[in-house]
């Protein structure tokens, strides 16, 4: 299982590597899963590569997903999964994105199914996508403030709640 | 083409406001549909009434608590819901379930696809006017909750499968109740094709009607029945194997017309598929056997050493204080929920609380496929639709 992953990680990044050198910033492995780092002006180029590609032909997007790892930066981490039907693997392509500047391209004109799970990032984690013919809120109304699922937005009790953490730290120094 | 003078000047259209409270929409969608006469023109699904923030609440749980969170999302596959998110912590914690366990899980799963697949062809059926075959497949779902009831207490939200193998032993008398089942079912399958299969009037609702094809089903991310009635077999049990699906032979039904009518022959042909394999586990489920990995510090301990050993009681205190920490690392895992490639996502940074927690829904992507499947089609047929692509709402708002 492992080894054929590895195998699979070394095919994809070489594939990627030899048609843009730029193309992979990193390699992870991980439990089995094949992680590719790619950066952000070459996403899109990157997955019309991966879906078009002879020796890839990731032709399903099953998913798309952000992971917010706030205070840390760049704090937001795009995570797109992958699989080829025909060969039976799948991959996970990551971008990496700042706080100040959560901009990237849309993916909805390599796969059209990218369309709701880009609405759903936007909706919940306020990342824009360039170029997207619909961007707007899906889940929550379209007059919600904030983007719920960003690590800096409480659980419960947002508004006017005191941040007792923070009267706490104040009252305990001398 | 006959227009109406209206107060904003010559219409040739209406819009039309279906749902959110709407018998057939199952749920709580709402779509605005654009008419020209009985003919949709353009469909714009309006979603997120049931939007409950199940991933937001799960970060600030423990691992194991967010099972519960995970059985409310898609209430006619709680099983399969636990299924994936505990098959991809244990991908994060690297551990292994006992064979027996993972047999039971693959029985339970399959049951859960023919309950489900029953309350789908009963409202379907409902949805298109054909009154009694709703109440033959809730007869036999009863049986289904009857199981599950023994298994685990629980009729629906049964959180029966948990982190490393699954709550319970299989209870006194589940053979003779699973047996009796298995002997029931297929008469009872083909009960319902005759009542629908050569039928007129269901072959006039769903024959030819949503049609997609075989490239849009694949880019539009669809999976499940759906798109195996488009021709393309395409089935995590066989593709991506998990819980030892390998070791078990079953056929992936696929068609080629990918109307509603192929999607419902689907559906009926994997309910046999799901007996067959629930038969194969039978077998291969021991009376005797670990229910439970042997990993201390995760699973709790048993009753019994808890009383004798005092490393197990800590365990059991650090566990239920706590939680566990999995190491820093993502995971995802692809399931085959009744409706299609249900995933999830898990990021942990090391603490106790997953750093993210997100649930691939088939339904919310499948029904991106919606408009698709509609536009250019009669508004009566907007109904055969939605029913024949199995949406769950609590699983698209999540």
């Amino acid at each position: 299982m492992t080894e054929t992953s590895s195998q699979n990680a070394n095919v994809v990044a070489e594939l990627l590597r030899s048609w843009n050198a730029k193309a992979v910033a990193e390699v992870i492995e991980f439990r089995g899963e094949t992680t590719i780092v790619v950066p952000r002006e070459l996403l899109r180029a990157a997955a019309e590569h991966c879906r078009q590609h002879a020796g890839l032909q990731y032709n399903l997007l099953t998913d798309a997903t952000c992971l917010d790892r706030y205070p840390h930066e760049p704090r937001f981490e795009l995570n797109y999964h992958l699989v080829s039907i025909p060969r039976r693997e799948k991959v996970r392509l990551k971008v990496k994105l700042s706080g100040n500047d959560p901009v990237v391209d849309s993916l909805v004109a390599v796969w059209p199914g990218a369309n709701w799970l880009e609405r759903e990032i936007f909706d919940l984690f306020g990342i824009r996508f360039s170029g997207h013919p619909d961007l707007r809120r899906i889940l929550l109304p379209d007059d919600w403030e904030g983007y719920p699922l960003r690590r800096d937005y409480p659980v419960e009790g947002y508004r006017d709640v005191p941040n007792t953490g923070e009267l706490f730290r104040k009252s305990s120094t001398p | 083409m006959t227009t109406v003078e209206t107060a904003t000047g010559t219409a040739k259209t209406m819009v039309l406001n279906m749902g959110p409270q709407h018998p057939s929409t199952h749920g709580v969608l709402r779509i605005l549909l654009e008419l020209d006469g009985e003919t949709v023109v353009k469909a714009v699904p309006d979603l997120g009434y049931l939007h409950t923030g199940i991933e937001k609440s799960c970060e600030d749980k423990t691992y194991s608590q967010a099972i519960t969170l995970t059985d409310r999302m898609d209430y006619l596959n709680p099983l399969g819901n636990n299924l994936v998110y505990c098959l991809a912590v244990e991908k994060l914690l690297g551990l292994e379930v006992p064979k027996r366990a993972q047999y039971i899980r693959v029985m339970m799963v399959e049951l859960q696809r023919i309950c489900s697949h029953l309350v789908w062809l009963g409202t379907h059926a409902i949805d298109l006017g054909a009154m009694s075959v709703f109440l033959y497949c809730f007869r036999e779902r009863e049986e289904i909750l009857k199981i599950f009831e023994m298994f685990s207490g629980q009729r629906m939200m049964t959180s029966y499968i948990r982190i490393g193998g699954v709550a319970l032993d299989p209870p006194a008398g589940w053979r003779q109740a699973v047996e009796r089942f298995l002997k029931m079912m297929p008469s009872r399958v083909d009960e319902y094709e005759s009542l629908l299969t050569e039928n007129r009037i269901w072959m006039g609702r769903t024959k030819g009607v949503g049609y997609i094809s075989a490239e849009d089903a694949v880019a539009l991310s669809m999976t499940g029945p759906t798109l195996r009635a488009a021709g393309v077999a395409y089935d995590n049990r066989k593709v991506f194997p998990y819980s030892s699906y390998q070791e078990f032979d079953f056929d992936v039904p696929t068609r080629t017309d990918s109307d509603c009518f192929a999607r419902y022959m689907i559906r009926v042909a994997e309910m046999r598929e799901s007996l067959k394999i629930i038969r194969q586990a039978f077998g291969k489920i021991t009376n005797e056997g670990p229910i439970k990995a042997e990993a201390p510090g995760i699973i709790p301990p048993q009753r019994e050493k808890m009383k004798t050993e005092m490393e197990a009681l800590i365990y059991h205190f650090k566990i239920f204080t706590e939680g566990f920490s999995p190491a820093p690392g993502e995971a995802f895992v692809t399931v085959e929920s009744p409706r299609g490639e249900l995933g999830c996502f898990i990021a942990s940074d090391g603490s106790p609380k997953p750093l993210r927690v997100h649930f691939r829904s088939p339904s919310y992507i499948n029904l991106q496929a919606l408009p698709k499947l509609i536009e250019g089609q009669l508004i009566a047929d907007v109904i055969a639709c939605i029913g024949t692509i199995d949406i769950v709402l609590g699983e698209v708002d999540r």
